[in-house]
């Protein structure tokens, strides 16, 4: 094992400003977005009284469970005491930073009165749990750049142990006060679970993996870096647990529901009758973001091949916008069941007449809004890594620490 | 020389004329503002929680296809002011309009027995909108009114979210024209407020409650639930009623008869 050396990122400058010009350019047109619904009015998005978050909350919470995940590799290095992710650190406490930022970007954006921002921040129900996340996410970014301090600089090593344990344990916090945010609601039958604050956190383990292996791979190829295949076999194999995970806890929060005949209805609406959720949870949740990359992971030859694995990494992130498309929307498209037992024949306002779904229909401005919080959070990384030293030169069989899954191998390998 | 005697002569029949002006004008607007201040001593009377505002609904006697309650709402709480955006889809617009109250037809599903109600706010005792607000803009007056202060409201739609009757709208729109007494912004949230303006000029009803007597209806009753001798109180007790999603507990200060 040799000494891990932290470099720029040393692309072409062409290179590295056609791609942050790409970013900016959708970074861009997401202002654009934002200050026409703001300046027309939420009218122009397909938002409406029944569907009160649309497709900017897909992202936002997207984006905010992903940050935390990506947190996780930092931890495992840090907290888990696992010397091989060590190198790994810089970057994903940037990425997780990074992400949160633009997350939360699209979630103020979204609001009805962004301009009172300053309300948010000066008036406190602390009986909300939205008011709660306020601290939970300025505290997180505050506590990853000191974490990414200990990491960098000499004088801040000393505190690098326990400042992981409390990024790490915020990060636990953070990610379930996320999913408690629909797991507090009893007025909708599909949140209103306390499983969802736990499955956000796994979910958020898989995506921020996926993502952080995408950055990871993307930056180092374009810079031709080395990963060899120890750090690539443990990074994959870390993904299938958590993708596993994933889909573990979405089988028990399914199979709960079913056990509970009032949510008969809401089941059979989602797993059968429910048109585009219905086909984004099984194509998009289940199949996307859950056995195909497990099947690519888990697959004897596939898995060794580095191509295949972006492609898993990438089936997770669109696997995992699908399932928030189908937690965050098809939840509220469900009618509220306000009088068990009788069917509402006529209302005045889409109370689910004999059970019909209320309408949605994503708008242009809501989906480049949504991009704009990806394009800043990989603004803010992309600039990151090409002015600081976050990316270790190299992450090559012979430079990353001893792979202690092979260590009993190795062990008894008789010198010749 | 005679240009500055001049100057000053102007200067002294300015001053003098402002003088006049100004005092014939405070003299004009005083008894005004005075009564004005006369007037809003009892608006400014703080609410207390002696009383605990609610309604009946009685829905034997609410007819089938009458929206008598809820263009009264609409015209008094200047919701028919609102129009679609320009270049909205009618259907599109049926989706994103406020409305405070609506009527629901219902069937039971086993003894096919049909019943028509409205449905607004609830009133709750333990409002779940208020619990999840960020800010606080959500919230419940010592009299029981559960109502949105729109100073406050970010729009960030959490309490739409977590209202378990669908009560409440966001504001799609830029608004015009709208009424005093029930101003409204783009991006904000409300919903119905037990028409609290006429709270706060000491009238005992609300404009659904009169609209259906109107009608000769009577299907809803307005008054203090905590007042024993008060009609709601008094046709509670005889008539069996319920609130619409008990098992919550939310304790709703709108109860429902017959359904």
């Amino acid at each position: 094992m040799k000494r891990i050396v932290y470099r720029e990122w040393r692309i072409p400058s062409a290179r590295y400003w056609s791609i942050l010009g790409i970013l900016a350019a959708v970074a861009g047109l997401a202002t654009l977005a934002f200050g026409y619904m703001e300046h027309t009015g939420h009218w122009v998005s397909g938002m409406n009284n029944s569907v009160v978050w649309g497709l900017p909350h897909v992202f936002a919470v997207f984006l905010i469970i992903t940050a935390s995940g990506a947190l996780n590799v930092a931890s495992i290095g840090t907290v888990f005491h696992k010397p091989i992710y060590k190198p790994l650190g810089r970057l994903s406490g940037l990425l997780a930073v990074a992400l949160l930022m633009g997350g939360l970007l699209v979630l103020v954006m979204d609001l009805g009165r962004p301009e009172r921002l300053i309300v948010a921040m000066t008036h406190y129900n602390f009986s909300s749990i939205f008011a709660w996340n306020i601290f939970l996410y300025t505290g997180f970014m505050v506590i990853v750049i000191a974490y990414l301090w200990t990491m960098a600089d000499r004088q801040g090593q000393p505190f690098n142990q326990s400042v992981g344990i409390l990024a790490f344990v915020w990060r636990l916090a953070l990610t379930t006060g996320t999913g408690a945010i629909f797991g507090f609601l009893v007025a909708r039958q599909a949140y209103d679970a306390a499983i969802l604050a736990p499955m956000f956190v796994v979910m958020s383990f898989a995506y921020g993996l996926a993502t952080f292996m995408l950055v990871l791979l993307f930056a180092f190829d374009e810079e031709g870096r080395p990963i060899g295949q120890k750090m690539l076999r443990r990074l994959k194999n870390l993904l299938g647990i958590f993708v596993a995970g994933a889909l573990y806890f979405n089988l028990v929060y399914h199979l709960t529901n079913l056990y509970v005949t009032k949510n008969d209805g809401l089941e059979s609406w989602l797993l059968l009758h429910g048109g585009i959720y219905t086909l984004m949870f099984w194509v998009g949740w289940v199949l996307i973001g859950g056995l195909l990359p497990l099947g690519i992971i888990y697959h004897p030859v596939l898995n060794k091949d580095r191509n295949w694995i972006v492609a898993a990494c990438a089936l997770v992130v669109v696997g995992g916008l699908a399932t928030m498309y189908v937690i965050i929307i098809g939840s509220q498209s469900y009618p509220i069941q306000m009088f068990p037992g009788q069917t509402i024949l006529e209302s005045g306002f889409f109370d689910g007449v004999n059970g019909q779904q209320a309408a949605y229909h994503p708008t242009i401005p809501e989906l480049l809004l949504g991009l704009g919080g990806v394009a800043i959070g990989l603004i803010i990384t992309v600039v990151g890594v090409r002015v600081l030293q976050f990316m270790p030169e190299s992450l090559a069989d012979d430079v990353v620490a001893l792979d202690e899954e092979t260590l009993s191998q190795e062990a008894f390998v008789t010198p010749s | 020389m005679k240009d500055d005697h001049q100057a000053i002569t102007d200067g002294i029949d300015q001053g003098r004329r402002y003088f006049l002006i100004a005092g014939a004008t405070a003299a004009a607007v005083a008894p005004a503002v005075l009564l004005q201040t006369v007037t809003a001593a009892s608006q400014a009377t703080p609410v207390t929680s002696d009383v605990r505002w609610g309604l009946l609904i009685d829905t034997a006697k609410c007819m089938e296809g009458c929206t008598a309650c809820i263009d009264a709402c609409c015209h008094e709480n200047g919701l028919d002011l609102q129009r679609p955006p320009g270049g909205e889809a009618t259907s599109k617009w049926a989706g994103q309009q406020a409305v405070w109250m609506r009527k629901i037809k219902l069937q039971d599903n086993q003894t096919g027995r049909v019943t028509s109600l409205p449905m607004m706010c609830q009133h709750c005792e333990e409002p779940p909108c208020m619990d999840v607000c960020p800010t606080g803009a959500s919230f419940k007056r010592a009299d029981g009114i559960v109502m949105v202060d729109r100073h406050l409201c970010i729009g960030c739609r959490y309490c739409m979210m977590a209202c378990p009757y669908k009560a409440r709208s966001f504001i799609h729109q830029e608004m015009h024209g709208q009424l005093t007494r029930v101003p409204r912004g783009k991006g904000c949230v409300e919903s119905c407020n037990l028409c609290v303006h006429r709270r706060d000029h000491g009238e005992d009803s609300t404009a659904c409650v009169d609209a259906c007597a109107a009608e000769g209806h009577h299907a809803i009753i307005f008054g203090d639930l905590k007042n024993p001798e008060s009609r709601i109180s008094q046709t509670l007790r005889e008539l069996p009623s319920r609130q619409i999603r008990e098992d919550l507990t939310l304790n709703t200060g709108v109860r429902y008869s017959g359904v």
